[in-house]
């Protein structure tokens, strides 16, 4: 039997505002434990929440980025569940009148553009974080630094079919929340997670099947990875004739897998009631309009922009918009004259393989843009070819070497004096007279043979250009 | 007239006239309270000290010739729900016994730029779940006018404190009658304001959508100072109302005539104490004797008042005491090996049987499948009881009725009886409900004990409800016998 995944991902994006959600201390990280807090964030008696209109603007910014419908009645609720981390026993959250809903983003995959659909976007405060280092092994302490850092939680639609669409998803989110500068995005700070519910259904049966929840998804590379997991979870245990229960799962990233969390019987029951501490969020519709007014470009209208202003394919282009450091990477190399396609291809070639292979990103780069221009422009020159290249290439990348330091340094200078390659193309025809023979009689494609041959006698570093005409000049003179 | 039986309008006059220091007026109140704890237990914690210093303080102004606000130096005291840096804010409850916090509340920060002396934290049910103070972890307030009485609840403490002579003037708060009801049983004046109109800032939330802080004071004139004083937006409490700040003195001195009086079609008086109707309807025949028309308005869902209440406020509370889990502050269980017990046990040990059964309640009506059934309908019975509050005022300038179906009953009476105790709440619950003042004016007595006669107004209409129940009060110039201590 086959089945389809189907998928839906709740991703919380902390939100880059100076204070937290509801009090005004610092919305820092990295302090001493229980440094960033005060009456209202500890949850004292008596103390009481302040909305932090930064955090509403930005969540009306996100609404409007990803063509969400703004709600004017928007209300905050308390979600009620005891946790050491949790000061008030309460989060405040929102319910059912969640600041934006019915968006959709557009994601791109190997099967073409499609359209997510975002169900809400709405507003909460994060928890705590209990430690479990301590002077007494046994013991558990609370650092509430990061209670009530405003978050916004972002739904999607159950849309998502595979894991690659799901990464593309959480990738496009980091690319708005980043592009509005709302958010970090920085996804081991933890500025940046997703839970993922997974249920997989036969082909073609309209109806869900049982789905589960992994949390604790924070990198791309684990959306994926516990997709994946989740899916032949279930799959092998459809197979072996079980059924899925319902459940929160958590995911191992050291493991690479997952373990049941709770099941639906002992989960919570948030009690969830409007919170009688915050008036309906008021704001008026010019304020919506000057925030959509002052948007910045967005990651589809620089993908349709680059497609438009450097000729780049939609694919080419969705994959250098949607990080916003890669779009900025891209366009200062060509700023410099560098020929668009050719740093798009370096980008999401070379570049990428070594950013996977490193587990590095575009931040930790030793390229610079202004470098990778100039190593362009030596290709250009006819200084070095393609192939010599992507050794200068990953010489620059460990080393952050200058290009032409490294042409120097390892002598890759390409050869393009006619007369040293004129005469290698003729040492190369005498010592083949047999393929020589075919080639004449007929066999063309014997043609590559003796370029490379020519190649390998120039220990590749002749002009792949100045090659070809001597090569066939040659050969075809008999 | 003794010093500390004296109202604080008057007492400022005198101390203007120079016919008495403050440091004498807070010395008679001190001593009156030191004489008389000992049998009312009105205060969970008392600051002498601080009452003297401030008095001291506002007569060393006066002898440099500066001019004294009305509260300045006067020795008042506050419901131990309030944070005052300094002090314990037990809240009545035994999880809270040793919570000071770290800051100030709105009210008291107010009356600290009023130059106010604070002379105690009173006595109050736990977490101002009552009406009798029986339900203070540290054991009940005593009724001044007979011991042997509660002094009403929850914020009974700053009643008898008022009543006896320990303070001049207390604060106290009302979630669903807890200003109101206190007051008509010790015979003094409570004000519940609008609900928006005081900041409930460092105010131990019970019920955050009902609570209002109010003062609680000798007579009406003291009760509009007081509130000139503690009212006023609060940045800090996004419900406190943006309303322009108002002189509440403003309209006292007017009259009667031609003032129409509503009382409410659908009140059922059959379940009042014989002596209150009594008393009331002896109200009514004076407010019409002074040139008041009395004017019948209806208000149709007002018997569903306390079955609204009863569902709204344990849900919010359920809620806002999840704080007290033994993990930060306040009780801790010792005996706990694991995190379940650590909640179970604090929360066991450190409330009281009343929190833990409207706790229980409020859990369950928010609980799956319930929310519906409870919460939504409260909230929707509740917008019908506002908007018909709202048709009633555009006929009538005051809703009269008694505030409490009885007089003060006695300590131990209503004990293991919860609804009777409910029930009791029913005059009083519907402003609360509809967020509109409510006033509590002595009005009589039934036998030794005081009756109190209630005045509801509008929305922000605190002026008018000042001005009426102050010449009410003129009217009725009730002669009072003397108290029990
Ligand atoms: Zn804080």
């Amino acid at each position: 039997m086959q089945f389809e995944p189907v998928i839906g991902l709740e991703v919380h994006a902390q939100l880059s505002t100076n204070s937290k959600m509801f009090c005004s201390c610092a919305n820092q990280f990295g302090s001493a434990p229980n440094d960033q807090v005060c009456p209202v964030c500890l949850g004292l008696p008596g103390a009481l929440p302040k909305a932090n209109h930064k955090a509403i603007e930005y969540a009306i910014m996100l609404g409007l980025a990803t063509n969400c419908q703004i709600r004017f009645d928007s209300e905050f609720a308390r979600k009620n569940y005891f946790y050491p981390d949790l000061p008030k026993a309460y989060q405040i959250s929102q319910f059912d009148k969640p600041i934006c809903e019915h968006g959709w983003v557009e994601i791109e995959t190997k099967a073409g553009t499609k359209r997510i659909g975002i169900t809400r976007i709405h507003m909460e405060e994060d928890a705590g974080k209990l430690v479990h280092e301590g002077q007494d092994p046994n013991a558990s302490y609370v650092d509430l630094n990061r209670a009530g850092v405003p978050l916004l939680e972002i739904v999607s639609e159950p849309d998502i079919r595979n894991s690659e669409e799901a990464k593309a998803y959480m990738e496009k989110i980091h690319a708005y929340v980043t592009y509005l500068g709302i958010c970090n995005g920085d996804m081991e700070k933890g500025n940046l997670r997703c839970d993922a519910n997974v249920s997989i259904r036969p082909v073609g049966e309209p109806k869900f099947g049982t789905r589960t929840e992994t949390k604790n998804l924070n990198s791309f590379r684990n959306v994926a990875l516990a997709i994946d997991f989740e899916i032949a979870r279930q799959t092998d245990a459809v197979l072996d004739g079980a059924k899925i229960v319902q459940e929160t799962r958590l995911w191992d990233g050291n493991l690479n897998q997952s373990r049941s969390l709770r099941t639906k019987e002992d989960s919570h029951d948030y009690r969830y009631f409007p919170c009688p501490d915050l008036p309906v969020v008021r704001f008026t519709p010019g304020l919506v309009e000057s925030l959509k007014a002052k948007l910045p470009e967005l990651p589809d209208q620089k993908r349709d922009r680059f497609i438009q202003e450097y000729g780049l394919s939609h694919y080419d282009a969705s994959l250098l918009t949607v990080n916003k450091a890669v779009s900025h990477y891209f366009e200062e190399a060509t700023a410099l004259g560098a020929n668009a396609k050719a740093v798009t291809n370096w980008i999401n070639g070379d570049m990428a393989r070594l950013f996977n292979e490193t587990k590095t990103q575009i931040e930790d780069s030793k390229i610079t843009p202004a470098a990778l221009a100039k190593m362009l422009a030596r290709i250009e020159d006819g200084t070095i070819s393609s192939k010599i290249a992507k050794t200068i290439f990953e010489g620059m990348f460990q080393t952050g070497k200058d290009p032409d330091q490294l042409i120097d340094e390892q002598g890759l200078r390409q050869v393009s004096d006619e007369g040293a390659i004129r005469e290698a193309v003729m040492k190369v025809i005498a010592a083949n007279p047999g393929q020589l023979a075919e080639y004449r009689s007929g066999k063309d494609r014997l043609f590559g043979f003796f370029v490379g041959q020519v190649m390998k006698e120039t220990k590749g570093k002749g002009n792949p250009a100045v090659i070809n005409q001597w090569v066939k000049e040659l050969l075809d003179q008999g | 007239m003794k010093l500390y039986h004296t109202p604080i309008h008057l007492l400022h006059q005198q101390r203007q006239k120079g016919q008495v220091s403050t440091l004498e007026i807070a010395q008679a109140v001190v001593g009156r309270m030191q004489a008389t704890e000992g049998q009312l237990h009105s205060f969970l914690s008392t600051y002498p000290d601080r009452a003297l210093e401030a008095a001291k303080q506002a007569d060393q102004k006066q002898a440099q010739g500066a001019q004294l606000g009305p509260l300045e130096g006067m020795p008042i005291a506050v419901k131990d729900i309030f944070a005052v840096p300094g002090t314990r804010t037990t809240c009545g409850s035994k999880y809270l016994e040793n919570f000071v916090a770290p800051y100030e509340s709105g009210v008291t920060g107010k009356l600290a730029e009023a130059g106010y002396g604070l002379v105690g934290k009173t006595n109050m049910d736990e977490f101002a779940m009552g009406s009798g103070t029986e339900n203070s972890a540290f054991g009940p307030s005593k009724n001044p006018w007979d011991l042997s009485k509660v002094p009403g609840g929850s914020s009974g403490g700053s009643a008898s404190a008022v009543a006896a002579g320990q303070a001049l003037a207390a604060i106290g708060t009302d979630t669903g009658g807890s200003i109101r009801q206190p007051a008509s049983f010790t015979g003094i004046v409570g004000i519940k304001p609008t609900y928006g109109r005081v900041s409930r800032w460092g105010m131990v939330a019970f019920a955050s959508s009902l609570d209002q802080a109010g003062p609680m004071t000798q007579d009406v004139t003291d009760a509009a100072l007081l509130l000139n004083a503690i009212a006023g937006f609060d940045p800090r409490d996004s419900t406190s109302a943006q309303e322009p700040a108002t002189d509440f003195t403003a309209r006292l001195g007017e009259n009667l005539k031609g003032k129409k009086i509503g009382v409410i079609k659908e009140l059922d008086l059959s379940v009042a104490d014989p002596a209150v109707v009594k008393v009331f309807e002896a109200n009514l025949e004076l407010l019409k004797k002074a040139g008041a028309q009395i004017i019948e308005v209806s208000l149709p869902n007002i018997a569903h008042a306390v079955a609204t209440y009863y569902v709204i406020a344990p849900c919010e509370a359920s809620s806002n005491l999840g704080r007290y889990d033994g993990v930060r502050y306040g009780e801790r269980s010792a005996e706990a090996k694991n995190l379940l017990e650590l909640y179970e046990q604090s929360r066991d040990q450190g409330l009281g049987p009343e929190v833990k059964l409207r706790i229980l309640l409020g859990t369950f009506a928010l609980s799956a499948g319930y929310y519906d059934a409870y919460y939504l309908k409260a909230l929707k019975v509740q917008n019908l009881i506002r908007a018909q509050y709202k048709a009633a005022f555009a006929q009538v300038d005051a809703i009269a009725s008694p505030v409490s179906p009885t007089p003060a009953f006695g300590i131990g009476e209503r004990a293991g009886d919860p609804l009777k105790n409910y029930l009791a709440d029913a005059f009083t619950i519907p402003a609360n409900l509809a967020g509109i003042p409510g006033i509590s004016v002595p009005g009589g007595f039934a036998g030794q004990l005081p009756v109190g006669l209630q005045l509801l107004g509008e929305h922000f209409g605190e002026t008018k409800l000042f001005s009426l129940a102050h010449a009410f009060e003129r009217e009725l110039d009730l002669q009072k016998p003397p108290l029990a201590l």
